[in-house]
């Protein structure tokens, strides 16, 4: 829906609130991008200003909601008006959360400084994080052009997400399990692994809402829910 | 909770009371309403939406036959209320009338008592035989109407002194005296404030217990509030007829769009 609204403080009121998330998109892409490099080169500043660095994120996040209570209630939006609310409510939700995992990799970045790392897991770790920071760009981008092909294909590259997710979860468990002096970092880099995890799901939240947006339907979901991996792991130990 | 609002929305399409095939109306050379097929349900609110002059007035008018009284309006296809079809020269549109009531825009009580404006309608069709009877009709109708506990004291006091908003639920009061089965009303609210407004949308809401209620307005968002099948007429068209929710949320013509959006369409 391109045209203009005839009352066009409504087009400004819509367009505000989209640029509003669009810079917390912005916000939350630098954050993981400098968590993840702070991680791999333990940079210990470079994460305290990510950590302080979400708050502005938070304070978007609220600017949204506060904004699409007023819209709704002062414009009674309907159709792909209405849709747009919405979706902008949501997704702004999605990268809130995404901030959040952001700042909780600054911090276990910063607590794990002193230590050392366990073979090989910050390269593995950074190749994830490089797969999903494009899906949260890619994410951003359908939104923004209401592409649903591209959206859909977001949703379907978040089970290679998990998949390189299972993959971390059993080397760092394998590590644990030989060595126990391992399990304090083992342990900060599970986290920090699962965060990256989230985040993928949160892209693909981003993408479910485009598609919401532009066709006024929710995609199916009809992945397999149940992780078995750690179940698996344990069987095949016994 | 939410499944009960959800029954309670949910219209039987089965229940159909008016069924329209190929109406056509004209006024002289301009052709006002187009082809237009509708299946209107019982026991439900339908709203007819659309910007001026788009038809919505003009097609809720041939369904008591009001624009026979237009010299230049010519009707043609086919209405049927419970499968009678209402142009039949054996219907008497005065009949046709007292089945299917109507409300208008501005509320227009008749220059008598607040008794007699209801009254009217129940004598000159023989509906009651004693005194004691119509007192009956006229209470039920003041009940029916929400109106009842303001005027009960003063039913021989003209009609045309209550307020605006009470003298449009007189309006609705007389209309349903007569037992009608389907409701006409063309924008009935938008001479009304907010709160006669709401008490005139809640009366709709109990009124289709019994009626099958078709609404015409201006207001999109009374449409939604009120209505649980909406029609979107254009230029003449009937463009869109679906559930009130899904006209709103996710409308599937391009024109609904624009139009319930409020963009140049």
């Amino acid at each position: 829906m391109n045209e203009k609204h005839i009352v066009s403080s409504f087009d400004r009121d819509l367009e505000s609130i989209q640029a509003t998330v669009m810079k917390m998109g912005g916000l939350v892409e630098k954050a993981l991008m400098d968590a993840v490099r702070a991680l791999k080169t333990h940079d210990v500043e470079l994460a305290e200003a990510v950590r302080k660095g979400d708050k502005v994120v938070d304070e978007l996040d609220l600017t949204v909601k506060t904004d699409t209570a007023q819209l709704l209630a002062l414009r009674s939006p309907t159709a792909s008006d209405l849709r747009t609310v919405l979706s902008v409510m949501e997704i702004a939700s999605h990268l809130e959360r995404c901030g959040d995992y952001a700042k909780n990799m600054a911090k276990r970045t910063i607590a794990m400084a002193e230590s050392g790392e366990i073979n090989g897991s910050l390269a593995a770790l950074g190749r994830m994080s490089t797969f999903v920071e494009a899906m949260v760009k890619d994410a951003l981008d359908a939104y923004i052009q209401r592409d649903t092909e591209k959206a859909a294909e977001i949703i379907e590259r978040d089970l290679e997400a998990d998949q390189i997710y299972n993959t971390l979860f059993r080397s760092l468990l394998t590590h644990m399990m030989e060595d126990h002096r391992n399990i304090t970092v083992g342990m900060h880099l599970h986290f920090i692994a699962k965060n990256i995890e989230r985040v993928g799901d949160h892209a693909t939240g981003i993408a479910e809402q485009t598609i919401y947006l532009a066709t006024g339907e929710f995609p199916e979901d009809d992945r397999p829910k149940l992780d078995r991996t750690a179940l698996e792991y344990q069987k095949s130990e016994e | 909770m939410n499944n009960m609002r959800k029954i309670e929305r949910d219209v039987k399409m089965t229940d159909t009371k008016i069924t329209a095939r190929s109406v056509n109306v004209h006024y002289g050379d301009t052709h006002a309403i187009k082809d237009v097929d509708v299946n209107i349900a019982d026991k439900t609110v339908t709203a007819f939406i659309g910007p001026s002059g788009c038809g919505k007035s003009t097609f809720l008018r041939c369904l008591n036959r009001m624009n026979d009284t237009i010299d230049i309006c010519r009707v043609t296809g086919e209405i049927k209320i419970d499968d009678k079809d209402i142009n039949h020269k054996s219907v008497d549109p005065v009949q046709l009338r007292a089945q299917v009531g109507m409300v208008f825009q501005k509320p227009n009580p008749f220059p008598k008592s607040i008794y007699d404006n209801i009254a009217y309608g129940p004598r000159i069709h023989g509906l009651s035989k004693s005194k004691s009877e119509l007192d009956e009709i006229v209470e039920r109708a003041l009940r029916r109407g929400a109106i009842w506990d303001e005027v009960k004291d003063r039913l021989d006091q003209p009609g045309t002194g209550l307020s605006g908003g009470q003298q449009q639920r007189l309006c609705i009061a007389r209309a349903v005296a007569t037992e009608p089965e389907v409701l006409l009303m063309d924008e009935p609210c938008s001479a009304l404030d907010p709160i006669a407004t709401a008490q005139v949308e809640e009366l709709i809401d109990e009124l289709r217990q019994d009626y099958s209620v078709v609404i015409v307005t201006h207001s999109m968002q009374q449409a939604a509030r009120v209505s649980q099948k909406t029609a979107f007429f254009h230029l003449g068209n009937l463009v869109e007829f679906n559930d009130t929710g899904e006209i709103f949320t996710n409308p599937s013509d391009p024109r609904t769009e624009s139009y319930i959006t409020g963009r140049i369409g």
